[in-house]
């Protein structure tokens, strides 16, 4: 896992580092005003006079003890600008994925019961539609249906201006966010839908090919038990694992949601520091997010051995 | 069993296969007709995708212009039509690169296993962990975004699912009888790699790149939203919908028509990959 993570940061760091023009220059293109000397001095001050391995081993020195530095754009702590973003981006990842796995679910198991059947065949197109929509196409026709069309919902943001004299958490609050979080929710978890509600059916298809539901079946029991209590816990294991390996792919994910609906969050966040070449800021995003992701499968590994006496014997 | 049936070759049996499922015949006619769509473009489109029209900007579709006019009063159909190339060029080049990248690494890392193949997949760990837009995003800040530079990009982030699947294959079939009497035979190691096995491997590779085509349509075209795929006045259907972007309050065609061409290229070449999985791997038949 060190290795792993090791490897992330110095492609991460080498990647960013890469660019000609660091982010002085970034912060100078505006004003071409500042003087050579200004320049220099910014340089020194981001330490981007130093070579890049001595950059490096200061920057993780700092990173292992969990000081992720300042933002280049603002001086504000990268810690906060984060913790200021973070609870929108995940507040809507939370809610598309707790709606992706009500309906992916259910859907999964009901096409793998009935396979071929009409369900089954309107689900498999539906999820073929799913998988190859461009989410930022569906975005914006939803846009333009629902919010300029028939004007029911609002397109861009997480609340509405006027709405800062307005208690937080007060019901017209939570409504107000609501309304704002309902499209960006939904077109997340499109695709998602597709993709897993296709693998909930495939691992329910493979679990119910298995003797030991044969088994289950001949010594009597009823189909509702053998499907949700012997095939479903079987099936839904490999769920865990897919879901530790989404990270890397909702914060991409993010990146074109929040552009799409003006949402400040963490894939606005990631996006302006990568073009304003603030190496803290993007470092302190991307670091912890691989960290996760990779916490995340070894989570899955942990709780597969938990789940399946088969690898514990291993 | 007859004669005919014996000669019968893989690649026919394949076709066969493929014949007799629906989803995939369309797959495989979507795909088929953006493509002559786009070949022939210069003799289909109606237009120059690049005349600027000033009397007839942002038309509805009509007769004379099926799919409306854009800002400057150029045809959306003819635009698409031109753009439909580059897309698919990003597309079948992005996996052109992938997959050789991928067939490169996991076929040392298959065969020689040790220390190589612990490299390349701690390798395929590392680029599975971040994610591909930050490298993607970063790698086109610094090169500019030209239509080259997008290939190589997306080619260089997409090479971790064939490796994997081309070093699965390595593994299985390294210590089969045939590969063992070509060692016996004194084969070198790159003869028995790209003679011997790679061949006997190719199947999954096959439908990683169908489906790897369409994967790769949808990053440029989302890189084009973005504002980092293909420039204006270049059309692709990327930057075609992204330019419609600031136009979807009054001219919603601009959006919905190029987007809906992303929609129904990646959908075929989804389902003619998923048909050519079942076609080709013999545990799905019944």
């Amino acid at each position: 896992m060190i290795p792993i993570l090791f490897g992330i940061t110095i492609l991460s760091f080498g990647v960013m580092h890469m660019a000609p023009g660091g982010p002085a220059e970034a912060q100078m293109e505006f004003s071409s005003k500042a003087s050579s000397e200004a320049r220099e001095r910014l340089r020194i001050l981001y330490g981007a006079d130093q070579p890049i391995h001595k950059q490096y081993a200061t920057w993780i020195t700092k990173f292992v003890t969990l000081d992720f530095g300042v933002a280049f754009a603002d001086g504000r702590k990268v810690k906060d600008k984060i913790l200021q973003s973070l609870p929108i981006t995940l507040t809507i990842n939370l809610l598309s994925l707790g709606l992706v796995l009500m309906i992916a679910i259910p859907i999964g198991i009901m096409s793998a019961t009935r396979q071929y059947s009409l369900l089954d065949r309107f689900t498999t197109i539906f999820v073929f539609v799913g998988f190859s929509t461009p989410s930022f196409w569906l975005a914006l026709l939803l846009i333009y249906l629902l919010g300029v069309q028939w004007g029911v919902l609002p397109i861009s943001g997480i609340q509405s201006l006027g709405i800062d004299g307005i208690e937080k958490w007060s019901w017209r609050w939570l409504l107000d966010v609501g309304a704002h979080l309902v499209l960006p929710v939904f077109v997340s978890a499109f695709t998602g839908l597709a993709g897993l509600s296709r693998y909930m059916r495939n691992n329910m298809l493979e679990v119910l090919r298995q003797d030991y539901i044969r088994t289950a079946r001949a010594k009597g029991l009823p189909e509702r038990e053998v499907i949700y209590k012997h095939a479903l816990r079987n099936a839904l294991m490999p769920v865990i694992t897919i879901l530790g390996l989404a990270i890397p792919g909702i914060i991409g994910g993010s990146v074109i949601m929040e552009t799409v609906f003006s949402i400040p969050g963490m894939g606005q966040l990631l996006y302006q520091a990568v073009f304003s070449r603030d190496y803290n800021l993007a470092m302190g995003i991307l670091v912890p997010a691989a960290f996760l992701t990779m916490l995340g499968n070894f989570l899955a590994d942990i709780a597969y051995a938990f789940t399946d006496p088969r690898i514990r014997l291993r | 069993m007859n004669k005919n049936q014996k000669s019968e070759s893989f690649f026919t049996r394949t076709i066969q296969l493929l014949l007799q499922n629906k989803l995939a015949v369309l797959g495989g006619a979507m795909v088929l007709t953006v493509f002559v769509l786009s070949i022939f473009a210069p003799l289909i489109a109606p237009y120059d995708p690049s005349a600027i029209d000033i009397k007839n900007i942002l038309m509805g579709p009509t007769l004379s212009h099926p799919l409306g006019t854009d800002e400057l009063g150029r045809d959306v159909f003819s635009r698409m039509l031109w753009g439909g190339r580059i897309s698919l060029e990003v597309g079948f080049i992005a996996v052109g690169i992938a997959t050789l990248i991928g067939i490169m690494l996991g076929s040392l890392a298959g065969y020689y296993g040790g220390w190589i193949d612990s490299i390349v997949m701690r390798s395929v760990d590392v680029m599975l962990s971040i994610p591909t837009i930050f490298l993607v995003l970063t790698v086109i800040a610094i090169l500019e975004p030209s239509i080259i530079n997008i290939m190589i990009v997306i080619g260089l982030t997409s090479w971790m699912e064939p490796a994997r699947l081309v070093r699965a294959e390595f593994i299985s079939l390294r210590e089969r009888e045939f590969v063992l009497a070509a060692h016996a035979m004194g084969g070198t190691d790159t003869r028995i790699m790209m003679k011997h096995i790679l061949p006997n491997g190719l199947s999954p590779i096959f439908v990683s790149a169908t489906m790897g085509i369409g994967g790769a349509i949808l990053i440029e075209s989302a890189l084009s939203f973005l504002g980092l795929g293909v420039q204006p006045p270049t059309p692709s259907w990327g930057s075609l919908l992204s330019s419609g972007k600031d136009n979807i309050e009054i001219a919603w065609w601009l959006s919905a028509f190029p987007g809906l061409a992303i929609l129904i290229t990646v959908l075929g070449y989804n389902l003619l990959g998923e048909g050519l999985r079942d076609a080709l791997d013999p545990r799905q038949r019944e």
